[in-house]
Parts: C-alpha cells; sequence; structure tokens
C-alpha cells in the first residue's frame, strides 16, 4: 500500500511538472508575466515537493519495517540491521539516491515558488519553467528505469543486506548534505536559464540568486567534508582524498559553486561579471548532472560507483545532451543580450575575483580532463590511470596562486584601487608567510608543494582577517565576519593538508600480545585481543594503550569485522584526537606465528582538514544570515540601501563587498 | 562579444565531443581485464620449485625448450579455473602441452583440486608471493599463455577458457609452431 | 580464532569471500624496511601504483593479497637497491600504463599536460585583454 502511495505521489509529481513547464513557458512569453496558466506555476511546485517528500518517507518507511515485498529493500537490507542503517540504507542504492535527488530537485523549485518575491514576474516564470523542465527528465528516468516501488512477485524470506561499509553513520550524513548542496544549484542552472531567455541578466537578479547558491553550496561544502571524513576512517588506510571518479564529481560542482559564488557577488555589487556568472551557473548544475552520468553508468571504475548500467546511462546521457546542450546553446545564441558590465581596472577587487575565477575554472578544467582521460584513451584501447600524482601538483600549479590572490584580494578597492594602498598589509602578510616557509624548511625535510602549503596556509590566516583591521568590529555586517571566517576555513584546511602530508608517520608491525609499539611520539602496548559480536557481525578486537610522549594512556581498541549478509570483512580503525593531530590504528589479519598486524599512523593536524571545511561552510552560513537579515530589513523598512552594500560606517572605508 | 560567442560555440562543440565519447563508451562492454604487456617479448627468467609432488616444478627454461606450450596460471581456490578443466583435457587431447603456475596455494589444495579436476599438466610451479605471475604481467587466475618454442610469449587469454575459446588456443598454439 | 581465519581479508575487492586463497601474505606486504629513507621512499612509489584486482586504489591502500605481492615487489626492488623510476618501470613493461598512477608524458598522455599549460596561456590571455581593453580608464 505505501509504496503504490509512494509511486503514486512520483506520478502526480511529474504530471504537475508539466503543468508547471507550460504555465512556466506561458508567463515567460507574457509581457508581465502573467498569463491564464501562470497562476497555476506556484501551486504546482509547491504540490510537488509535498508529494515528492511523501514519496520518500514512503520509501524510508518501506526500509524501515523492511517490506521484503518491495524489490529495492529485498536487495539492499536485512530485518537483522540496525534501525539507524535500515533509514538510511534508503539512499544507499541506486534507486533511492535517485528519489532523494529528484526529492530534493522538487524542495529546491517549491521553496523559491513559495519564498522568492524579488524576480521580476516574467524571469520567475521563466526559471520555474526550466525548473519543471529539467525536474522532468529526472522523474522520467526515476520512474520508466529506476523504479525504487517496484514490487516482487515473490516475497523473499530475508533481505540481501547492505554493503558493510555503508554501515555507518556517514551514510547517514554524507549523501543527504551532498545532495542538497548538488541538486540545490539546479536552482542557479534554472535562474540563469530563466535570466538568458528574459534577457534579465542584472544585479538584481544575481542579488536574487546569491543566497540560494550560497545556501547549496554551504551544502556541498558539509558534504564533501563529510565525505572526506567517512572514507577517512572507514576504509582503513588514513587517505582522506584520492582523486577518485566519484570525489571528482562532487568536486567538480562545489568548484563551480564556488566560482558562481563570488561572480554572483560581484554582479550584485558592482554590475560586472555578467557572463561569468551566467556561465557558470550553468556549468554547475551541468557538473552535478554530468557527475551523476559518471557514477551510475559504469563507465568509470570507481570504489564509489553504486549503479553499473549503461541502459540507464543511456537515458542520463540523453538528459545530459538535453540539459546541458541546450543551455549551452541557449547561452550561445542570447550571448549578445547580455549588456556589458561596468569597467574595472587590473588592480581591483574585481580583478581578483576575475583571476579567482580563472583559477577556479582551471581547476575545474583539470579535474574533468584527468577524470575523463582513461575513458577517452579506452576508445583507442589504450589504458591509463590518472591519480593523485598528476591531480596534486598540476592542480597545485592554480592553486597556490589562487591563494596569493586570496590574501590580496578582499582588501582591495572596488573599481580601481593601487598596489601601493595596501602595501603594508600585503608586506605584513608576505613576511609572515616568507618566514614559515624558510623556518620550516630549514627545520625539516619535506616536499616543495607541502612547504608552499604551509606558508600559504599561515600568510592566508592572517589575511583572512586583515579585512578586519581598523573596522567597528560589532558594527561590521554579518555578510563581512562570513567572507572572513570561510577564507580563514581554507588556510586551515589547507593546513592540515599540507602538515597531515609532510609529517605523518607510518608504523607496521607484527605484535605479540604484551609486545611494546611506537609510532612517533606515541608509545603503549598491545593488551589483548579479544572476539565480538554485534547485530550482523563478528569481530576480532585488539586492545592497546598508548600514550603521546610519556603522558597519559588512553585506550585504543581497533577491531578487524566480518560481516554476513554480505559476507565482508571491514577493518575499524580506533582514533585516538589531540589538539595537534590524530592517532590512527588500524588491526589486521594474524599472522602463522600467531602475532597480529597491526597499522598505526601518527597524522599530525589531520582533523585541521575537516575543521576547515567545516569553517567554510560557517563562513557561508553566516553570510547566508547577514544577506537573508539584511533582505528582510530592506523589505520591512523600505530603505533604499542597495547591495555594495551595507552603509558604510567609516565614510573613508570601503564597502566590505 | 565576438570571442564570447566563439567561445560559447566552441564549449558546444566540446560538449558534443565529450557526449559522443560517453555514447561511444557505454556501447563498449566493460572491460576490467588487463592486458600482459609482455605478449611478443621473452618470458623473464624464473625458477620455480613443484607445487605438488605429482609434478615437476616449472622453470623459464622449461618454456625455451624449443616446444610451444600452454602456460596455464591457476590456484585451487579460484572457481573459475575449476569450470575450465574440461576444456583443457580438450586442448591436451589434441596435443597441446600444458604447464602450470600455481598462484599462493597449498601442496595438499593443489592435490585436491587436480583429484577433482583432472591434470592436463605436465608441470607445475608453485608461486607463493605471485612473483612469476607479476613478473609475465598476469593479473589474476585463471590466465594462458601461449609461449613459442623459443620461450617467447605470443597470446594471452584472460578468464576462464570456454569451449568455443578451444579453437583459437589451438589456432595460436599453432601459429606459436606446434 | 578458527571464525577468523576462515572468515578472510577481501576489503574492497571484486573477488568473492570464497575464491579467496589461505597463505600467508608476502613477506613484505606489512612489513616495513628497516632504513627509514629507503622505507620513505617505498611509501610514496606504492601510493602510486594501482591495484589490479580492485576498483580504483592504491596498493598502498588494499589489503588485497595481489597487493600484497606487488608491495613486496616494491619493497624488496627497492632494498636490493633499485630506484623507484625502475620499480615503476618494470611493472609498466608488465602492465602498461595502466598500472602507474603517474601518467608519464608519452604520445598517449600529451594533453594531459598541454592541456594545464593550454589553461594557462588562455586564463592569462582572457585577464590581460579584460585588462587592456578596459584599462584604467574608467
Amino acid at each position: 500500500m505505501i509504496a503504490e502511495i509512494g509511486l503514486a505521489a512520483l506520478w502526480l509529481s511529474a504530471a504537475l511538472a508539466v503543468l508547471q513547464l507550460l504555465g512556466g513557458f506561458a508567463g515567460a512569453r507574457a509581457a508581465d508575466g502573467i498569463a491564464p496558466l501562470s497562476a497555476l506555476v506556484r501551486p504546482a511546485a509547491t504540490l510537488q515537493a509535498f508529494l515528492c517528500t511523501v514519496a520518500f518517507f514512503s520509501l524510508v518507511y518501506l526500509f524501515a519495517v523492511t517490506d521484503l515485498s518491495v524489490r529495492l529493500v529485498a536487495i539492499n537490507s536485512h530485518s537483522m540491521k540496525p534501525m539507524i542503517f535500515k533509514l538510511s540504507g534508503t539512499w544507499g542504492n541506486h534507486e533511492g539516491s535517485m528519489l532523494l535527488w529528484v526529492t530534493v530537485m522538487a524542495m529546491a523549485g517549491g521553496l523559491i515558488a513559495m519564498i522568492e518575491r524579488r524576480l521580476a514576474e516574467r524571469t520567475m516564470m521563466a526559471t520555474l519553467a526550466a525548473q519543471a523542465f529539467v525536474a522532468l527528465g529526472f522523474y522520467a528516468f526515476l520512474i520508466l528505469s529506476s523504479n525504487p516501488f517496484e514490487r516482487l512477485t515473490e516475497v523473499p524470506l530475508e533481505g540481501n543486506g547492505l554493503n558493510p561499509l555503508l554501515q555507518d553513520i556517514g551514510l547517514a550524513f554524507h549523501p543527504p548534505t551532498l545532495y542538497i548542496g548538488y541538486v540545490g544549484l539546479s536552482v542557479a542552472f534554472s535562474f540563469a536559464v530563466g535570466a538568458l531567455l528574459t534577457r534579465a541578466v542584472t544585479p538584481d537578479f544575481a542579488r536574487v540568486m546569491r543566497p540560494w547558491v550560497l545556501a547549496a553550496w554551504i551544502f556541498l561544502t558539509i558534504g564533501i567534508t563529510a565525505g572526506s571524513y567517512w572514507a577517512y576512517y572507514e576504509l582503513g588506510w588514513g587517505g582522506w582524498w584520492f582523486w577518485d571518479p566519484v570525489e571528482n564529481a562532487s568536486l567538480m560542482p562545489w568548484l563551480a559553486a564556488t566560482a558562481l559564488l563570488h561572480s554572483a557577488s560581484v554582479l550584485a555589487a558592482r554590475d560586472a561579471l555578467r557572463t561569468w556568472t551566467i556561465m557558470l551557473g550553468v556549468i554547475a548544475f551541468s557538473m552535478s548532472m554530468l557527475g551523476t552520468f559518471l557514477v551510475r553508468s559504469g563507465i568509470l571504475t570507481s570504489v564509489h560507483a553504486f549503479a553499473v548500467d549503461p541502459e540507464r546511462g543511456s537515458f542520463i546521457l540523453a538528459l545530459l545532451i538535453l540539459y546541458i546542450g541546450g543551455a549551452l546553446v541557449i547561452f550561445a545564441l542570447r550571448a549578445n543580450t547580455i549588456a556589458e558590465g561596468e569597467r574595472f581596472s587590473l588592480v581591483s577587487r574585481e580583478g581578483a575575483l576575475v583571476v579567482n575565477n580563472i583559477a577556479l575554472s582551471a581547476i575545474l578544467g583539470i579535474v574533468l580532463l584527468g577524470t575523463l582521460y582513461p575513458l577517452l584513451t579506452e576508445a583507442f584501447d589504450v589504458r591509463v590511470s590518472v591519480g593523485p600524482p598528476y591531480f596534486n601538483p598540476v592542480g597545485a600549479i592554480f592553486f597556490l596562486p589562487m591563494i596569493v590572490i586570496l590574501m590580496v584580494g578582499p582588501l582591495l578597492r572596488w573599481r580601481k584601487d593601487q598596489f601601493r594602498r595596501i602595501a603594508k598589509p600585503v608586506a605584513l602578510v608576505g613576511t609572515i608567510g616568507t618566514a614559515v616557509l624558510i623556518g620550516v624548511a630549514m627545520i625539516t625535510d619535506i616536499g616543495i608543494l607541502p612547504l608552499l602549503g604551509l606558508a600559504l596556509a599561515a600568510g592566508l590566516a592572517i589575511a583572512s582577517f586583515a579585512p578586519m583591521y581598523k573596522r567597528a568590529l560589532r558594527r561590521t555586517p554579518l555578510a563581512v565576519w562570513g567572507m572572513c571566517v570561510a577564507h580563514f576555513g581554507v588556510a586551515v584546511a589547507l593546513f592540515g593538508m599540507a602538515a597531515d602530508s609532510a609529517f605523518q608517520q607510518e608504523r607496521l608491525v607484527a605484535a605479540s600480545v604484551g609486545d611494546v609499539v611506537e609510532v612517533g611520539p606515541w608509545a603503549g602496548r598491545l593488551d589483548s585481543v579479544n572476539a565480538l559480536a554485534g547485530q550482523n557481525w563478528t569481530a576480532m578486537q585488539a586492545n592497546m594503550m598508548l600514550s603521546y610522549e610519556g603522558g597519559a594512556e588512553h585506550q585504543a581498541r581497533p577491531q578487524s569485522r566480518n560481516f554476513w549478509t554480505p559476507e565482508m570483512e571491514t577493518s575499524e580503525v580506533a582514533l585516538l584526537t589531540r589538539w595537534n593531530g590524530q592517532l590512527y590504528v588500524a588491526v589486521g589479519n594474524q599472522g602463522v606465528d600467531g602475532r597480529w598486524q597491526l597499522r598505526l599512523w601518527w597524522k599530525p593536524f589531520v582533523t585541521f582538514i575537516w575543521y576547515g571545511g567545516l569553517l567554510i561552510a560557517f563562513g557561508g552560513a553566516l553570510a547566508l544570515v547577514g544577506r537573508v537579515i539584511g533582505d528582510l530589513r530592506r523589505r520591512r523598512y523600505g530603505t533604499d540601501a542597495d547591495d555594495h552594500d551595507e552603509i558604510p560606517i567609516d565614510p573613508e572605508a570601503q564597502p566590505a563587498s | 562579444m565576438k570571442t564570447l560567442r566563439i567561445l560559447l560555440w566552441g564549449a558546444v562543440l566540446i560538449a558534443c565531443g565529450l557526449f559522443g565519447l560517453f555514447g561511444y563508451q557505454l556501447t563498449q562492454p566493460r572491460d576490467e581485464f588487463v592486458q600482459s604487456a609482455l605478449v611478443g617479448q621473452e618470458i623473464p627468467p624464473f625458477d620455480l620449485p613443484p607445487a605438488t609432488e605429482a609434478r615437476p616444478g616449472l622453470s623459464s627454461a622449461d618454456l625455451a625448450d624449443g616446444s610451444p606450450k600452454l602456460l596455464n596460471v591457476f590456484a585451487s581456490w579460484c572457481v573459475p579455473c575449476a569450470a575450465e578443466a574440461p576444456q583443457l583435457e580438450a586442448l591436451e587431447r589434441s596435443g597441446a602441452q600444458i604447464v602450470a603456475v600455481a598462484i599462493r596455494d597449498r601442496p595438499e589444495d593443489v592435490d585436491r583440486f587436480l583429484e577433482l579436476y583432472g591434470n592436463p599438466f605436465t608441470r607445475i610451479g608453485k608461486d607463493d608471493i605471485s612473483e612469476v605471475q607479476l613478473a609475465i604481467g598476469s593479473s589474476g587466475v585463471p590466465e594462458t599463455f601461449v609461449i613459442a618454442g623459443d620461450g617467447t610469449i605470443t597470446y594471452q587469454h584472460i578468464g576462464d577458457i570456454r569451449p568455443e575459446h578451444v579453437p583459437q588456443l589451438l589456432e595460436e598454439l599453432r601459429k606459436a609452431g606446434a | 580464532m578458527r571464525l577468523f581465519w576462515t572468515a578472510l581479508l577481501i576489503t574492497l575487492c571484486a573477488m568473492p569471500v570464497a575464491a579467496q586463497d589461505t597463505l600467508p601474505p608476502a613477506p613484505y606486504a606489512y612489513q616495513q624496511l628497516e632504513d627509514p629513507a629507503q622505507e620513505e621512499s617505498a611509501r610514496v612509489l606504492m601510493e602510486t601504483l594501482r591495484c589490479l584486482k580492485c576498483q580504483s586504489q592504491s596498493i598502498a591502500d588494499s589489503d588485497a593479497p595481489m597487493a600484497g605481492d606487488m608491495r613486496h615487489q616494491v619493497r624488496s626492488r627497492i632494498q636490493a637497491g633499485e630506484s623507484p623510476d625502475q620499480v615503476r618501470d618494470w611493472l609498466v613493461e608488465r602492465y602498461g600504463d595502466y598500472v602507474s598512477y603517474d601518467p608519464k608524458v608519452s604520445a598517449t598522455t600529451w594533453p594531459l599536460f598541454a592541456v594545464p599549460v593550454i589553461l594557462l596561456l588562455f586564463g592569462g590571455l582572457m585577464f590581460w585583454r579584460r585588462v587592456g581593453r578596459k584599462g584604467d580608464k574608467v
């Protein structure tokens, strides 16, 4: 019954999407945006959001009660799984995650329909029509080729179970946040296409788009950070990023969205970078769709790939051609309707942001190239592998200069500035960075990339709060705080990455019970090994006591776990976290001689990577709240203050963003 | 504006190219196998002890003794290796000389496997740490190589030998000088 | 312990549990070299070599027996005095470029290196044109 309700809700949503498309189209054609059908557009969008939520929670319910008559549940779940994994297992498979995709898309569309009132009606209609058009393709994909509610004629006695690697709290966080971000960018896409179609690429439009992009971007940042940390502790080897195709598929939209965010801010504040903003708006969601294609079609090998089905792949490819191809063609045709923006000189905040855009786009291009390259050569029967040894240095070519610009950019004035004006803060930051560079190079013996990373992180950490200098801190707009915190987060993450890469220490040891083990500043012993059982697994657990530089002893209990249904062995690592890093302990098999294989890593400051990621998201959240409050205040008090911006407190000081 | 137009249509072109590539790749069968890059070259020197008492060990010299052979890389714990046993028998009956390398196998397990599925091999080498497997560019079990009389690897068959592959292998063996 | 012996390590391998060997890992699969400098260069190399039986992992990140055997080869060769490049070449000679995550410039990989250069030039050009055209005359 519930499954049928879910499926019916999906069909209804699809029908409403058709209505939304037709009404939006009609509205976009009318001069004032009002046509007979267009009155139905907003209700249709809102109702879609509601119905998709119903469908989604129907599926969650089916997983919660392990309804084995539903094919998806039978293949992916098991009655003995812990409840949290039953629930999060809803999206731990192709159909379920696709339903999540469609639901987020419907919710995003519904939200803009309900809340967004600042946009000209015609453009709004065009936007909602575009959103409906894209949604329709994915509804069709879901209903026609990936029906999550399909029933089985013969009900099995038990389900196949969920991949043990997914039976982790990470599954509860990573996909939902990632999808809200990933698919939330569809709104940016729709706005861009809507603005193109109605020739409305203006600062007002950017002001409307900005908070939506910001919101999606915040979730995407959290999603990627969560995914990285999850892979780190789940896979048992301490790696947090491998440039795996699926990881890249989530990074590419993020790069585009970051550039879009900054570009939209420039457009809103200074009426420049119009073309960039539209281009990035289209590219961001295009990358999301491309990512979905790569991950579900089976054409790329990856540990993360979840569906390997060329037929479904063809369906998504058709959608890609329609949407990405269509958007790019519309853009090419309407390129001349985008008026030239305001001018600015090389040394100006706009100039710095253009460099920022170029750098992010270049990194995006490189990640795309590296990810797709093996696919290209396979067409010629040549097999190559492209991994970290390529992405790290080549990405750094663009990333490191970008960090340098990041240090300087926020200090520059709009439109035209002189370098000499900011010479003092830049000199200060430069000195600190160089001092760190030379100091670390002299004391240690690390590679050039981590060295530069450390130095730039140090410089950026100071530089990110430089815009606060000489400001009345309590009256500084929240959006400016957000910017500083987010940039500081980049410095923190970069520091973590460089420190872990440079100073990590590894120790592999075959230990008998009672043996002493050491790694870096840690020392301890293996006290005992015992067997354990859980709800759907058994394990051998190594009990160790370790202390940092002779200090207090802490317990570490890594496990080597065996799941059944499906049968798989996983490594549950033990983590001992300090302010200055993490001890990562894993236990492997017992050798013939009875000794246990232990793997220990001392990873200095590795946690900064994810703290940094969270800080970036937090900064974004501050900026979003600041903007929304500012907007509400403006609406209520009807002030004329336009977006550049926050009225300068100090007439001498330039507006912040 | 003109440059922008050119750029944008360029982007459309690149997108089309990419979609074409994806479409093409979707039609191609998923090829998970890694070919050995040593096909056409001489087999590297090695000397393996016997994997079982029933047969002598295997060395590269044995493979360069003038007569072409089939080299079968297998293991008792490998399920498809059992499936290809009838085909190996068929090949042996057709006159092919087959030698083998047992990967990561205990003598008693190899004995049990040969008892269950037959023993078409004249020699079986014991490769406990996949050393020879890595040295010849084999990446899994089962795989079968055609080695010419002078020790040159002329052909590689990845995966278990199905009935339809038998004529092909005999043909390759013939080309190698059998 | 019996239970443990029978449940073998597969982690992320494509092979089902039944099709796994029972022999212990190769000596240097899970053992570091005594010389820290050699171990470090071995580790760096292992992180760039692909595990052939896994979906997409380096041999440093995999518990597959073949990955262990490859690690053994890397470590024993480094210990014997070979340079990391020599070890990599030995593997590429046998498995082609696929086994290395570090693409070298060659006839099949030149676009990977040409494109970043093109992007640099292009980016610089874009920026210069923007600025040149709209100079300081604001």
